[in-house]
């Protein structure tokens, strides 16, 4: 209730009324700290509200190493939303093994360096998506396998399923293809091996430059946002 | 040899310990690959994956205990090593043995166990939880014919100095503890499928049921010293096994032989079997390796 309202207003003594203490969440608030305004307020003491930073690289000979042991020891989280979860059993049985790569299906986001996300993605869908891929810990990479990643596919007007992934998350690699063969998600995950060695798949610090262009499109279409602004 | 030059050595040691548990892990997994018809990473690539994940640019941390679990699983992990003779005779490879026995090696297998226990359980994922469960309860269950298995070494030896017990079976191969007590050595060689977390006994880790289980949570350069030490701690428990029941080693060929054979032996148990539930698993231990360590505890001390 701000002064004026209560000089107006004749049942309330102004002198006795004392502004109110700023909360605990109020007097933390400054540029590094997040609002997570979608929390219910009791809610909001057991969530990080830091703001996530950028982060830095080694010196350039080191970090063109270090890239290349990330290029050859991929872990992935599959988020099997679609139709192309269905190519990643292949994937990971004998017949195509991408464990000869240095790959390997890791069950858990904090361990996973490459999140697949495998087809369309409904609104319900990509609010886990944003979960995942906040939890996942950098430098991090996304490949969206097909066309319904890409463009919304076949659901192009479906109320429920979001066009373009790489308006919530940093897409590095897309394979297109409905659905696309084995053969060409290896292609994919080989591009991809090719921008990390060259340094060009920093998709983590994208996000974190343009994080409150993401968290605009992310909470335009997910409507119960009941988490915190970065899932740390 | 003065304290300053033990250290080094034993560090030398203990970087080769590394290496060479680190290379068994990728040939187990090439193994397993080829079981199953495929091709499997190359041998190097535990390696790989250390590098990466110390390379990983954030970290979270859910607080103190969990912060302190990897470390004192990998305390646990060199302290098991240290106090192990590694090649009997040489006085390079002896590390600090003198100083400790068989019993002091237990406690230390047992004690990274728990810190990572209270790490993972305060990484608050419930898998985690359900993991920590299961594996303390196999591994007090396994411990049970291990420890029978070591009290009939030391009534036959009468020592508990693994160097002393290593000399004792120095000579011929019907010296090996294998040939003069192998009771004890059923026991403990089922108990070590335990230790090793192979099919049957892969509840802890439990794949396709509870993924990646205690270190769910952990990431980053945490994961990269867990990984670490699987390396050292895998390394260390084979030597302790190869000293107590195979005859220990004199050189390093005849240790890389002999311990990747005891290995093995994990190996194609796991690659062959389906898994044990958590009641069957602590029934089984406490069923068969059990009575045949009292046997051999009985045999020795009447």
């Amino acid at each position: 209730m701000s002064d004026i309202e209560i000089k107006d207003n004749p049942d309330i003594k102004s002198e006795l009324q004392t502004p109110p203490e700023p909360g605990y969440s109020e007097w933390r608030k400054d540029e590094n700290t997040l609002y997570n305004d979608g929390l219910p307020e009791e809610e909001k003491d057991w969530f990080c509200d830091a703001r996530p930073q950028k982060a830095r690289k080694s010196v350039q000979v080191i970090e063109n190493f270090l890239n290349w042991a990330r290029s050859q020891s991929l872990w992935i989280l599959a988020f099997g939303t679609g139709c192309g979860a269905i190519e990643l059993r292949p994937l990971v049985t004998s017949r195509y093994d991408i464990s000869r790569l240095g790959m390997q299906p890791r069950p858990t986001p904090r361990q996973a360096n490459l999140i697949m996300i495998g087809g369309y993605v409904s609104i319900k869908t990509l609010k886990r998506i944003v979960r995942s891929y906040e939890q996942m810990q950098g430098p991090k990479f996304v490949v969206a396998v097909c066309s319904c990643a890409i463009n919304g596919g076949m659901y192009w007007d479906s109320y429920n399923t979001v066009k373009r992934i790489d308006e919530y998350i940093p897409v590095d690699v897309y394979v297109t293809g409905c659905m696309p063969r084995p053969e060409a998600v290896l292609a994919g995950f080989n591009k991809l091996k090719e921008l990390i060695k060259a340094g060009k798949a920093e998709g983590q610090n994208l996000y974190i430059e343009r994080f409150d262009w993401y968290k605009e499109n992310q909470k335009k279409v997910i409507k119960d946002w009941n988490m915190p602004d970065y899932n740390w | 040899m003065n304290l300053a030059y033990k250290i080094f050595w034993a560090f030398i040691s203990l970087g080769v310990v590394t290496v060479w548990g680190l290379t068994l892990n990728g040939i187990v997994h090439k193994i397993f690959a080829r079981v199953q018809g495929r091709l499997g990473p190359p041998v190097w690539q535990p390696f790989l994956d250390i590098i990466k994940n110390n390379s990983i640019r954030t970290a979270i941390s859910h607080g103190v205990m969990f912060y302190l679990g990897p470390v004192f699983r990998i305390a646990g992990g060199i302290g098991t090593y240290m106090f192990i003779p590694v090649l009997f005779g040489s006085v390079y490879f002896s590390n600090f043995s003198m100083s400790g026995d068989v019993l002091l090696v237990m406690y230390f297998i047992f004690f990274g166990q728990l810190g990572m226990a209270l790490g993972a359980g305060e990484g608050g994922h419930p898998y985690s939880a359900i993991a920590v469960s299961r594996g303390l309860a196999q591994m007090t269950a396994f411990e049970v014919p291990f420890a029978l298995s070591v009290i009939s070494l030391a009534l036959q030896y009468k020592t508990l100095s693994i160097t002393e017990i290593v000399a004792a079976q120095q000579g011929s191969f019907l010296n090996w503890t294998l040939f003069t007590n192998p009771l004890a050595v059923i026991a403990a060689m089922i108990a070590m499928l335990g230790m090793n977390m192979y099919n049957p006994f892969s509840l802890v880790i439990a794949p396709q049921e509870i993924p990646i289980g205690p270190p769910t949570e952990y990431q980053a350069s945490f994961l990269g010293l867990l990984a670490t030490n699987r390396g050292i701690f895998g390394g260390a428990k084979l030597v302790l096994f190869m000293n107590l029941y195979f005859g220990g080693a004199t050189n390093l060929v005849e240790l890389i032989v002999k311990t990747f054979w005891i290995y093995m032996l994990s190996v194609f148990v796991g690659a062959a079997y389906p898994r044990f539930r958590t009641e069957d698993s602590i029934r089984f231990f406490l069923k068969y390796p059990t009575a045949l360590g009292i046997i051999s505890v009985l045999l020795f001390s009447l």
